[in-house]
């Protein structure tokens, strides 16, 4: 039997190892992965998926931990997909997100995958959302992902999730910086956490005075306040972000939402492969290296010669 | 495809000792591989789950408490449960404070290899190239 029909097989029967071994694969970009994702795209459907952003130290993978406590108080499951930067010198990552994770380990509602961005900015690894359509096909309940967490510039999450919220803490310094670099308008719900801390809830009135700029809210994100490391508020803060999944359903939103994750996936792969296409063609016939070298000659410029390149080994036959 | 290595780096039991294992995840990083760190005060049977869920090839563990030949016997006895398999496809290792007196019995009981105090993390990274199960 293939690997991939293993995989598929033990996908359908629910076996976590199957799971495990189907994100290897596409996250590798192995050959069977697009065999596996056929399947896993016929199948999902099922889980609500929540991105969880926010600047490196607000608590992220601790309001994990409490927020998998409140799914599972509840008898819903969960799979969690947590992402950090690989390193750009070695292409080798440390995983350190389950330090904070530490209740439910063995709990059989629960899946926990650590990934490696790879190289990828945005704030996911390149293949996550192919990853987050696994974890739906599996049938969780709730599917969390939380992002690298540079505190910018991490809209890809907007894409996959139907329901993003966005973490702050007290006392970190930048998250003004981060509300002004468009962090405001990813969120669908806000969270002040380390609520412990003095200054959270000068920094709850801040949050609610930016937001309350904008008067023709679809829906108005709200602001919770949460001490993730006690589990304080963390229920309250699911029951804001079940709240807003009924939105979406109710305005029909979520398909909206669902369709937007196609075209984020089809876009990513098409450009890979547009890439990889010219890129090697050029490469194999020799033009590369001539391009390269008008390059240097000063001959012409790259807009110029990727258009070319473009022209001819994509445009042919049209 | 590009086939990435990853490890967890596990600590299993009630041992505090903490800077080996962080020198061994820097290394294995360092080579090029995925660390998947546990965090301290791990059970076997949690170490076995996360290896499973996050598809190692390479299980590490960091002991220096004294407790290797409860805790290691019983991490490999654990993953063949969660892999529901006795022919296990990742490379076992251990580290920390281990008598050599104690390593066959290891040996004896699925630990693939054992590795002291002044062993070269080199020596840590090429041995577990060579000897990946898959
Ligand atoms: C520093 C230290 C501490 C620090 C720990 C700080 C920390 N966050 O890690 C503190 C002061 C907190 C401490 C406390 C204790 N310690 Co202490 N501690 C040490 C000491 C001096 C050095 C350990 C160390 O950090 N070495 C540096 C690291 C980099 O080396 P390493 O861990 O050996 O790792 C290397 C290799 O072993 C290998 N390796 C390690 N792990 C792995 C894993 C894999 C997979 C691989 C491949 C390789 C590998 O690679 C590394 C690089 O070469 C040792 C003595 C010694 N010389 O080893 C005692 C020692 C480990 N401690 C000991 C004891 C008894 C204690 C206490 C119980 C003391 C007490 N009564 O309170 C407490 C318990 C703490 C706890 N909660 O578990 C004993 C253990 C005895 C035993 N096993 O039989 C030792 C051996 C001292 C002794 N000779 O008695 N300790
Ligand atoms: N005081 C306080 N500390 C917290 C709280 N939540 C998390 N922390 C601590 O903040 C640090 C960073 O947490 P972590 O979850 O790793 O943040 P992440 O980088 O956003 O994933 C850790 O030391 C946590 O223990 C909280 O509610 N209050
Ligand atoms: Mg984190």
């Amino acid at each position: 039997m293939y690997l991939h029909n293993q995989v598929i097989q033990g996908l359908r029967d629910r076996k976590r190892a199957a799971l495990a071994r189907a994100v290897t694969l596409v996250e590798d970009g192995s050959e069977h992965a697009q065999h596996i994702l056929e399947e896993a795209y016929r199948l999902k459907g099922r889980s609500k998926i929540i991105g969880i952003t926010g600047s490196p130290g607000v608590g992220k993978s601790t309001l994990v931990d409490s927020l998998i406590e409140a799914i599972r108080e509840r008898g819903d499951s969960v799979g969690v997909i947590a992402v950090d930067p690989s390193s750009p010198f070695t292409g080798g990552a440390i995983l350190g997100d389950r330090v904070r994770v530490r209740s439910r380990t063995t709990d059989d509602g629960v899946f926990f995958r650590s990934l490696a961005s790879r190289g990828y900015l945005g704030g996911l690894s390149r293949n996550t959302g192919d990853v987050i359509t696994l974890f739906d096909a599996f049938g969780f309940d709730y599917v969390l992902v939380e992002t690298v967490g540079t505190g910018q510039s991490e809209v890809d999450i907007m894409r996959y999730a139907h329901s993003v919220l966005v973490v702050m803490a007290p006392g970190l310094g930048d998250d003004i910086q981060a509300i002004k670099a468009g962090i405001l308008e990813i969120g669908d719900v806000f969270c002040v956490n380390k609520a412990d801390r003095p200054d959270a809830d000068r920094d709850v009135a801040v949050l609610e005075a930016m937001l309350g700029l904008n008067k023709d809210w679809q829906w108005r994100p709200p602001v919770v306040k949460t001490v993730a490391s006690q589990g304080k508020g963390v229920p309250e803060l699911l029951d804001k972000i079940d709240e807003h999944l009924g939105f979406l359903k109710q305005g029909n939103l979520l398909e909206e939402r669902v369709s937007r994750s196609y075209l984020a996936a089809l876009e990513a792969n098409l450009r890979r492969q547009t890439v990889e296409h010219v890129l090697s063609k050029s490469r194999s016939d020799g033009s590369l290296d001539c391009a390269l070298k008008q390059l240097s000659e000063g001959k012409t410029y790259p807009a110029a010669l990727a258009r070319q390149l473009v022209e001819k080994y994509l445009c042919s036959g049209v | 495809m590009d086939r990435k290595i990853r490890v967890l780096v596990g600590k299993p039991g009630l041992d505090g000792h903490d800077r080996g294992a962080k020198v061994i995840a820097r290394s294995f990083r360092d080579a090029g591989m995925e660390v998947i760190y546990s965090g301290l005060h791990r059970t076997p049977e949690e170490l076995a789950r996360m290896a499973v869920e996050e598809d190692v090839d390479v299980v590490a563990c960091s002991i220096l408490s004294g407790a290797h030949n409860t805790l290691l016997p019983r991490v490999v006895e654990c993953l063949k449960k969660e892999k529901g398999t006795d022919e296990l496809d990742v490379l076992v290792l251990a580290g920390g404070i281990i008598p050599v007196e104690d390593v066959e019995f290891l040996k004896q009981n699925g630990v693939d290899e054992v590795f002291g105090p002044g062993t070269s993390t080199q020596d840590i990274v090429e041995y577990t190239r060579a000897n990946l199960k898959r």
